[in-house]
């Protein structure tokens, strides 16, 4: 009975998500693209649908949907819109973190409230001028007074920064500690400004629109989350940020592939009983994007599963090994995304190389290009290296 | 004695930067500034200095969040 209704939730939730992509993602795609804007209509249009609180508990009013729900949701889509299904991820990634690690937290279980009634729209403030992309340390600190604090951060990027509602920003827990004892912080659209301190103009994933950016913001004690963020960083946010980045890749590829078959179908239909020799690039093409899925799924099969067990006791999802492995689904999976679109483009030539075409891969290859730099391939497997110092694989 | 070797091994490769001496022996290491590439250089100089190897198993946050942590992981691989 329990499976059933989860079922149809995942349904729904799935359906919804296809009609958005449909509906409002793909006729505005290019436009966001050519011009760098943000997707408004589809960031609306989730809204619209709740979905943005789908992984908020049903008890606080939210959908209660899975991480592997919300992965699939990604993948759908990216097939039409990368740049939308990236702003979804990274929204859930801040969603995810806050339920999983305050969700007993008074001034949090209110605001999750408030997000499935009003649909907030979360950035992530992690990126700082001096520590770079680098998650794990920080040189803004939180600066208490009683029962208030002020935070100031020269963010070198905020994506969807000037759409957000909210942000979610790490910092020093307070003005002497060491740059990597953070905390996590929620600030409030009315209690933080942001001065663009440059522009977003990218080879790709032009939408996701993430100049950087200097935030001011102040707020309540209640807003600096208890556990640190180092905790929350294994646990959670590394893993289910390489697991929801990785619905946007299939999804990402799967565009490409399916543009492909439908080049490779009007072939054959052109000339009935031959095959036509693209025909056996497809195939080796589809047997990549079976291995790109497939080494997602299993990932996100593992995560589910360790986190649903996980406690302080046995601590799998913060070992150095789970770390290795979860950081080679990011490297191998970004490797593989960028090559399944070139083939893809081989497969239909011209037609896709041109802009103005049904088969055009443009935008999906510059979308995909972004995959190995966000966050930066060569940063993990440097991390890879140094853990391999330790491993014993015994 | 073996508490006093851990600390050593922290000062040299911990890169604290409050004094380690001050750090107490329950403390949160990773509080204190211990980062994860530090913190892998601080299991390879605790393999070397206490001649053992730490399983996989082991390779993992909670062990190395403490000065006690580490002591109690020691004591396990050795006794």
């Amino acid at each position: 009975m329990k499976t059933e209704t989860a079922s149809s939730t995942a349904s729904t939730l799935l359906t919804s998500a296809r009609s958005v992509a449909r509906d409002f993602a793909a006729p505005h795609a290019d436009a966001v693209d050519q011009e760098s804007r943000f997707p408004i209509e589809a960031v609306n249009a989730l809204k619209q649908a709740k979905l943005l609180s789908a992984y908020v508990p049903a008890e606080l009013g939210g959908a209660g949907a899975s991480l592997s729900e919300l992965v699939d949701i990604c993948d759908v889509l990216a097939r039409q819109c990368a740049s939308t299904a990236m702003v979804y991820a990274m929204h859930q990634i801040q969603v995810i973190t806050i339920v999983e690690h305050a969700l007993d937290h008074p001034w949090y279980r209110q605001y999750l409230k408030d997000l499935v009634e009003h649909q907030y729209l979360i950035a992530s403030v992690t990126s700082e001028v001096g520590v770079g992309g680098e998650m794990r340390r920080s040189q803004c600190a939180v600066d208490i007074n009683g029962s208030r604090f002020s935070l100031m951060k020269d963010a070198t990027t905020i994506s969807y920064g000037a759409q957000a509602d909210d942000l979610l920003v790490t910092a020093r827990r307070h003005p002497d500690a060491a740059n990597s004892d953070q905390s996590l912080i929620l600030v409030r659209k009315a209690d933080y400004t942001l001065e663009q301190k440059g522009q977003w103009n990218t080879m790709g994933m032009r939408g996701t629109c993430s100049p950087p950016f200097l935030m001011t913001a102040s707020g309540d004690v209640a807003q600096i989350m208890e556990v640190p963020f180092g905790a929350m960083s294994a646990q959670t946010v590394v893993p289910v940020s390489h697991l929801l980045w990785g619905g946007c890749w299939t999804g990402c590829a799967s565009a490409a592939v399916n543009k492909a078959r439908a080049f490779v179908r009007g072939q054959a239909r052109a000339h009935p009983g031959t095959v036509p020799p693209t025909a056996l690039r497809l195939a080796e093409l589809v047997s990549m994007l079976q291995s790109l899925r497939t080494s997602v799924q299993a990932c996100l099969t593992e995560y589910e599963q360790l986190s649903a067990e996980d406690n302080a006791a046995n601590g799998v999802l913060s070992s150095i090994a789970y770390s290795l492995k979860m950081n080679n689904l990011k490297v191998d999976a970004t490797q593989a995304l960028p090559q399944i679109v070139i083939k893809a483009l081989s497969i239909c030539g011209i037609l896709a190389y041109k802009n103005d075409t049904k088969f055009s891969m443009s935008r999906h290859l510059r979308d995909a290009l972004s995959s190995m730099l966000m966050v930066g391939n060569d940063r993990i497997l440097a991390t890879n290296a140094n853990l391999l110092l330790v491993l014993k694989d015994d | 004695m073996s508490k006093e070797q851990i600390r050593q091994v922290l000062k040299e490769h911990g890169k604290f930067s409050a004094d380690i001496d001050t750090i107490a022996d329950d403390a949160d290491l990773y509080e204190a500034g211990m980062t994860s590439h530090a913190s892998v250089n601080v299991m390879l100089a605790l393999e070397d200095t206490f001649d053992l190897e730490f399983p996989d198993r082991m390779l993992k946050r909670s062990v190395f969040e403490s000065i006690n942590a580490i002591n109690a992981a020691i004591e396990e691989l050795t006794s």
